[in-house]
């Protein structure tokens, strides 16, 4: 697999918005991760749900990325969530206790009725 | 003596604690000469008061007392009593019925009776003497052989040998108390790799706690079996020894399981004196809680884990030091095991420094008051150097490897990912299941990202050198850099909750990772290089 500039959109769904992530999470996500996910936050979100469909790749730095946004969410008080991670990657979460902090969901559907049901 | 009867007796206890009944055997006149049957005296009886202090032959007749001994000796038929008395205690009676001659009893009769009373007296207590240390001695007898068997049982449950881990210092000591109380210790080998570790103590001593003991550990074993979580052991051991166990007993105990390749122990702890861990910070206790098992079904055990680093010491223990007194009534306690524990380097040497401290602290002619039990645990090679210096105790050194590939990569920021693809495809036709090699890719990266950032300083014309090579149990890549001098930290577990809270960097997960990935984490360094070995088991490792 060939290295994938990481990319990201952001969708508004009801009072969640959904970043869909593209690529792969390391060192040169940085700046694009952050810009994002403080888009998300501007526009008034109570919950922000991180979409790793397309991602195939986080390695150590990208991890500390994550973490960073995590702590930012829990200081504002925005509910974090996620779907799309690969079963390699929710053992990662779940090794670095992120999925301790993070609810993990399998797709967007059951992440949103999460969000309602929460 | 031509009388009709003639004997009686009784046997009061020791002397000076005379109990409140008292025997006699009588004969009575209807019997044919020679009979006997005992009657019971009470002790406070007037007439018995009367006859410790009479000067010798009583005529039974001529006594008025309301006195039911009396009564008895009277309907008995008993004409003359004659008091044995030794050393001021009255010892026996010696009762006589009517003469056969239905003549009364003489002068001489009463004096050849006070006679015989005198000399009879003396050889009835020596007999009862003689009884009373034959009793004696033989429940001293059937208490020692008690505690042979005690011994026994529990010197044949103990392990025999200490695990051999690499890496690892394991030692023991155990020293039953004269009455031995019930502790124990086991190790139980896992399937997957890790080592069990048991410390435990009954309440009781002697026969019943070396076989709740030996119950407990046959429970303790299967348990471990069927679960991988301490927790979960003595939650199901508990339940199983609760409705068997003897009231008013129980076990405390504390269940470990480590991993010799990482470090990693996790712990679960039944009511058991908290083990200590001497680290380069000084001693800390490692707590965990839940009840003693045996008390009550349905029970939960709380777990906890911690990275034991290299010359870490954990030390595990029963009650019988802490609670060891000197002779002024003081306790050695938990305080002062501590303050030891912090003056010491650690290691099995602490035994002995322990049981001089407790030596000193009880002074001469102590008494063991209960079975005093350490089991210590030291991780002698932390950096995994040390450990590939020693080939020996690889487990798969001795199979032979094959090298599949060997490359070169600049160090350039990004270029971990072209490692990680060659090193994909060059596995490919090990058709590693999906999540090994997932894991493999991981680590891969990670090590190969430290090597090129770390080792090389990201400089274009160091590269970093990768080879992968395989027997038929084991995958190793090899990642080496230019790093000297420098030795890898040992990884530690992250802590989430500072990082969150801003008090950590969010970075510093690499090595974490690359731990959690790979079966083995190798480290060598020699003048010119630094390399890092990942090795994953082809069948079984960290990840079945």
């Amino acid at each position: 697999m060939a290295d994938q500039p990481f990319d990201a959109q952001i969708r508004k769904v009801n009072d969640a918005v959904i970043i869909d992530l593209f690529g792969d999470i390391d060192a040169f996500a940085d700046q694009s991760l952050d810009e994002s996910y403080r888009k998300a936050v501007s526009s008034g979100a109570q919950a922000v749900l991180l979409n790793f469909t397309g991602v195939h790749y986080i390695n150590s730095t990208g991890i500390a990325l994550i973490v960073r946004i995590l702590a930012q969410s829990q200081k504002s008080g925005i509910a974090l969530l996620t779907y799309g991670l690969s079963s390699h990657y929710q053992e990662i979460f779940e090794i670095t206790r992120l999925a301790d902090f993070i609810t993990i969901f399998p797709d967007e559907m059951s992440a949103l009725t999460g969000l309602e049901t929460a | 003596m031509n009388g009709k009867l003639s004997n009686f007796w009784k046997l009061f206890g020791k002397p000076g604690v005379v109990s409140t009944q008292a025997e006699a055997a009588i004969s009575s006149q209807e019997q044919q000469r020679g009979s006997t049957h005992l009657v019971e005296f009470d002790q406070n009886d007037p007439v018995i008061q009367y006859f410790q202090s009479a000067p010798g032959v009583v005529e039974i007749e001529k006594l008025i007392f309301d006195s039911p001994t009396l009564r008895t000796l009277k309907a008995a038929g008993v004409k003359l009593t004659v008091p044995l008395v030794s050393q001021g205690e009255l010892i026996g009676l010696l009762n006589l019925g009517p003469r056969l001659s239905e003549q009364e009893y003489s002068a001489d009769d009463h004096g050849l009776l006070n006679n015989l009373a005198t000399q009879a007296a003396p050889a009835l207590r020596v007999a009862q003497l003689v009884r009373e240390q034959q009793i004696e001695v033989q429940a001293r007898e059937r208490i020692e052989h008690e505690l042979r068997v005690a011994r026994l049982i529990q010197q044949t449950l103990l392990p025999k040998g200490l695990p051999d881990l690499p890496g690892w210092q394991v030692a023991t000591y155990y020293q039953p108390a004269r009455a031995v109380g019930g502790d124990f210790f086991d190790f139980i080998p896992l399937k997957d790799g890790r080592y069990g570790f048991v410390i435990g103590d009954v309440t009781d001593k002697g026969v019943p706690a070396a076989l709740v003991m030996a119950t407990t550990r046959s429970v303790l074993r299967s348990a471990a079996e069927q679960f991988s979580s301490p927790g979960k052991v003595l939650e199901r051991a508990n339940d199983l020894l609760c409705p068997d166990i003897p009231e008013r007993m129980f076990i405390t105990c504390i269940y470990a399981i480590l991993d010799p390749n990482t470090g990693h122990m996790v712990f679960a702890n039944a009511g058991h004196d908290l083990p200590y861990r001497r680290c380069g910070d000084g001693v800390e206790e490692l707590r965990a809680t839940g009840m003693p098992l045996g008390l009550m079904e349905g029970m939960e055990y709380e777990q906890k884990e911690i990275m034991i680093g290299t010359d870490e010491t954990i030390l595990f223990y029963s009650d019988g030091l802490v609670e060891a007194h000197n002779p002024s009534g003081e306790m050695f306690g938990f305080p002062r095991l501590r303050e030891k524990m912090a003056y010491h380097p650690g290691g099995k040497e602490l035994i002995e420094y322990l049981l001089d401290e407790l030596k000193s602290f009880t002074s001469t002619g102590w008494e063991q008051e209960d079975d005093v039990t350490f089991l210590i645990l030291e991780r002698t090679e932390g950096s995994v150097s040390d450990r590939e210096a020693d080939k020996s105790n690889h487990p798969f050194v001795e199979k032979e490897w094959q090298t599949l590939a060997e490359f070169s990569l600049a160090s350039e920021p990004g270029n971990e990912r072209e490692a990680t693809r060659r090193v994909a495809e060059v596995v490919e036709s090990l058709n590693l299941d999906r999540a090994k090699l997932e894991r493999l890719k991981t680590a891969v990266a990670e090590a190969a990202m430290n090597a090129m950032e770390h080792g090389n300083k990201y400089q274009p014309d160091l590269p970093v050198k990768i080879r992968v090579q395989t027997n038929s149990a084991a995958l190793s890549v090899q990642i080496t850099d230019y790093g000297t001098g420098q030795q890898i930290p040992q990884p530690e577990i992250p802590n989430l909750e500072a990082k969150l809270a801003g008090e950590q960097t969010s970075r510093g997960w690499g090595l974490f990772l690359i731990k959690n990935m790979v079966d083995e984490l190798n480290v060598t360094v020699d003048e010119k290089h630094h390399t890092v070995e990942l090795v994953i088991y082809q069948e079984g490792g960290k990840h079945g």
